[in-house]
């Protein structure tokens, strides 16, 4: 379903700023597959998903999704496959718009025609529906600023605009992180249980260590701009939360055999 | 008194449409678009040439196309060039300076089309209505037929995402839209009402200068928020209405000022100027106030404990 071949990013080329944040990543997720992702601050999570997504245009390697080769695709058009979810609850939603409009905007994508009005009736039972899977009684209240929903419930509804029309990848940046511990829960549990009616191929980075083993069927853990454990079957499904950490820790040590990281391990 | 109220509802009809045309980026795509001052200005330089023609109803459509243009011409330099959006604006509005003197008659600073059959003159020869009856009526036909198609426009799809745009643009992009084409097609929507506001005044007033269009933006940012504080803004169909309202209740509150010698009327602009810097600070203002309220309640209550 996604197929990363040797992918290199640099930042600032060529400055005292200069930063390779990938090096030579490759990646295959086949379809149906969850991994969730760990690894340290600066190990390229973002980028990776950034890159992904098209934000930026790789300096080498490729990307296929689908078997279709997105490696130049812009941004706008990979979106049509691409589900993306940040970890700020306020980056996926118009506040000013109500709940049904996002939903709208959303979901126009998979509509043709321009001069129409943006949500027929039909929509609407759509929007009813999707809405009501959530249990927070959103369903009830579509007409209202999407401003003036919680940080979960909004995370929530950009959750369901992202799957509305169902992607192939379905990108998850820490999406619970600002959420409260029960909250995340929930947003966490909606999030397996479309993802597995849907299907969708799913990367979810987490710094969760028992979520990046419970959640999904593969752990990928990144370091260093690139992935350094790949883990699934049941290997994974033997590992505890404690060994998990001490492969992180593993990884740290022998990659970055330094004082630094003997300094940051006090 | 009434001649001077019934000239302030014309203007203020008038340029209800360029207070529009700024609604749509100022309060929708949230950029402020000073590309305003030379497209209003492109709508009177068009409008007198082609109304000197003989087609006074082409001149409007021209107008409106002209303005289109210019608004898509500050969309390339923000999108495409990643030139700040004021800047921008500037960039585009400084430009038109030359266009405009360009199109009238290659470089005369103003041109009259008194004797020139206009959609007013033309409207009051077919009714025999009043000189005043008759200006209202076509301005606010005007107006109305515009504020629906832009009403209507707004409620579709690509309307939709526009709002959004103004928004949240990551939001936007996330869902395959480009912002960039948005941001187009808002710019051109919203200097195509400015241009034919433009039109309508050349029209009205019977000349075109090219100094006419300077401090357009001002007026406008102020008319736009008077109408705001009037309808009290509930959703984006009252919005559009409120701009037309606001243009008229400006130039009825500067009518007033003028008749009663408030002030003179060199001090239009600052007055303006004045009216937006109130209404625009008018939260922080609360806010600090409330805050220095608070203080206030607690050191007494604190002193009172001790």
């Amino acid at each position: 379903m996604l197929k990363i071949n040797n992918l290199y990013k640099t930042f600032e080329r060529g400055t005292v700023n200069e930063k390779a944040a990938l090096k030579g990543l490759s990646l295959e997720l086949r379809p149906d597959d969850f991994a969730t992702i760990i690894g340290s601050n600066g190990a390229g999570k973002t980028t990776l998903f950034n890159a992904i997504a098209g934000v930026f245009i790789s300096d080498e390697g490729e990307i296929y999704i689908d078997g279709e080769d997105m490696t130049f695709k812009p941004e706008t058009y990979r979106a049509r496959v691409v589900g993306r979810i940040f970890q700020n609850p306020l980056m996926g939603t118009a506040p000013s718009l109500t709940i049904e409009q996002n939903l709208a905007i959303a979901y126009s994508s998979s509509k043709k025609g321009f001069l129409r009005p943006a949500i027929s009736k039909k929509d609407r039972e759509l929007f009813r529906e999707t809405l009501s899977r959530l249990n927070m009684g959103l369903e009830d209240r579509m007409k209202t600023s999407m401003g003036l929903l919680s940080g979960g419930q909004r995370q929530a509804v950009t959750l369901m605009m992202a799957v509305i029309v169902t992607p192939k990848i379905l990108l998850l940046d820490e999406h619970t992180a600002a959420l409260d511990p029960l909250t995340a829960e929930k947003v966490l549990e909606i999030t397996k249980e479309v993802v597995k009616e849907k299907h969708i191929t799913t990367l979810m980075i987490t710094h969760n260590i028992a979520s990046a083993l419970h959640l999904g069927n593969r752990t990928l853990m990144m370091d260093d701009g690139n992935i350094v454990l790949d883990l699934s079957g049941p290997e994974r499904d033997n590992l505890t939360v404690e060994g998990l950490l001490d492969k992180y820790r593993q990884v740290k040590g022998h990659i970055l055999d330094n004082d630094r990281i003997l300094l940051s391990q006090e | 008194m009434i001649n001077q109220l019934l000239g302030a509802i014309e203007l203020g009809l008038v340029y209800g449409l360029m207070v529009l045309g700024v609604y749509i980026t100022f309060r929708i795509l949230k950029i402020p678009d000073l590309t305003v001052d030379g497209s209003i200005t492109l709508g009177m330089a068009v409008c007198a040439m082609i109304t000197n023609a003989g087609h006074p109803f082409l001149a409007m459509v021209v107008a409106l196309l002209a303005g289109a243009a210019a608004g898509s011409v500050t969309a390339f330099f923000q999108t495409k060039c990643k030139i700040a959006p004021i800047l921008a604006g500037i960039m585009t509005m400084s430009g038109l300076y030359s266009i405009n003197l360009l199109i009238m008659n290659n470089g005369s600073p103003n041109i009259s089309i008194l004797g020139s059959d206009t959609l007013f003159s033309m409207f009051q020869t077919a009714t025999m209505l009043t000189k005043h009856t008759s200006i209202i009526t076509v301005a606010v036909v005007i107006c109305a037929i515009v504020v629906m198609l832009v009403e209507f426009f707004f409620s579709t799809p690509t309307g939709l995402s526009i709002c959004a745009t103004g928004d949240n643009e990551d939001m936007v992009r996330a869902t395959s839209i480009s912002t960039d084409k948005m941001k187009w097609i808002a710019l051109a929507i919203a200097n195509a009402c400015v241009s034919l506001s433009g039109a309508m005044y050349t029209q009205y007033m019977g000349y075109a200068d090219v100094t006419a269009g300077s401090g357009t933006i001002v007026v406008g940012f102020a008319s736009v928020i008077i109408g705001e504080t009037i309808c009290v803004r509930k959703n984006i169909r009252i919005g559009f209405v409120s701009a037309i309202v606001g243009s008229v209740v400006y130039r009825i509150i500067i009518a007033v000022a003028i008749k009663t010698n408030l002030f003179p009327t060199y001090f239009l602009k600052l007055i303006s100027v004045i009216i937006i810097v109130i209404a625009l600070s008018i939260k922080p203002i609360r806010d600090s106030i409330a805050a220095s309220n608070s203080k206030a309640r607690r050191v007494k209550k604190s002193v009172k404990n001790q």
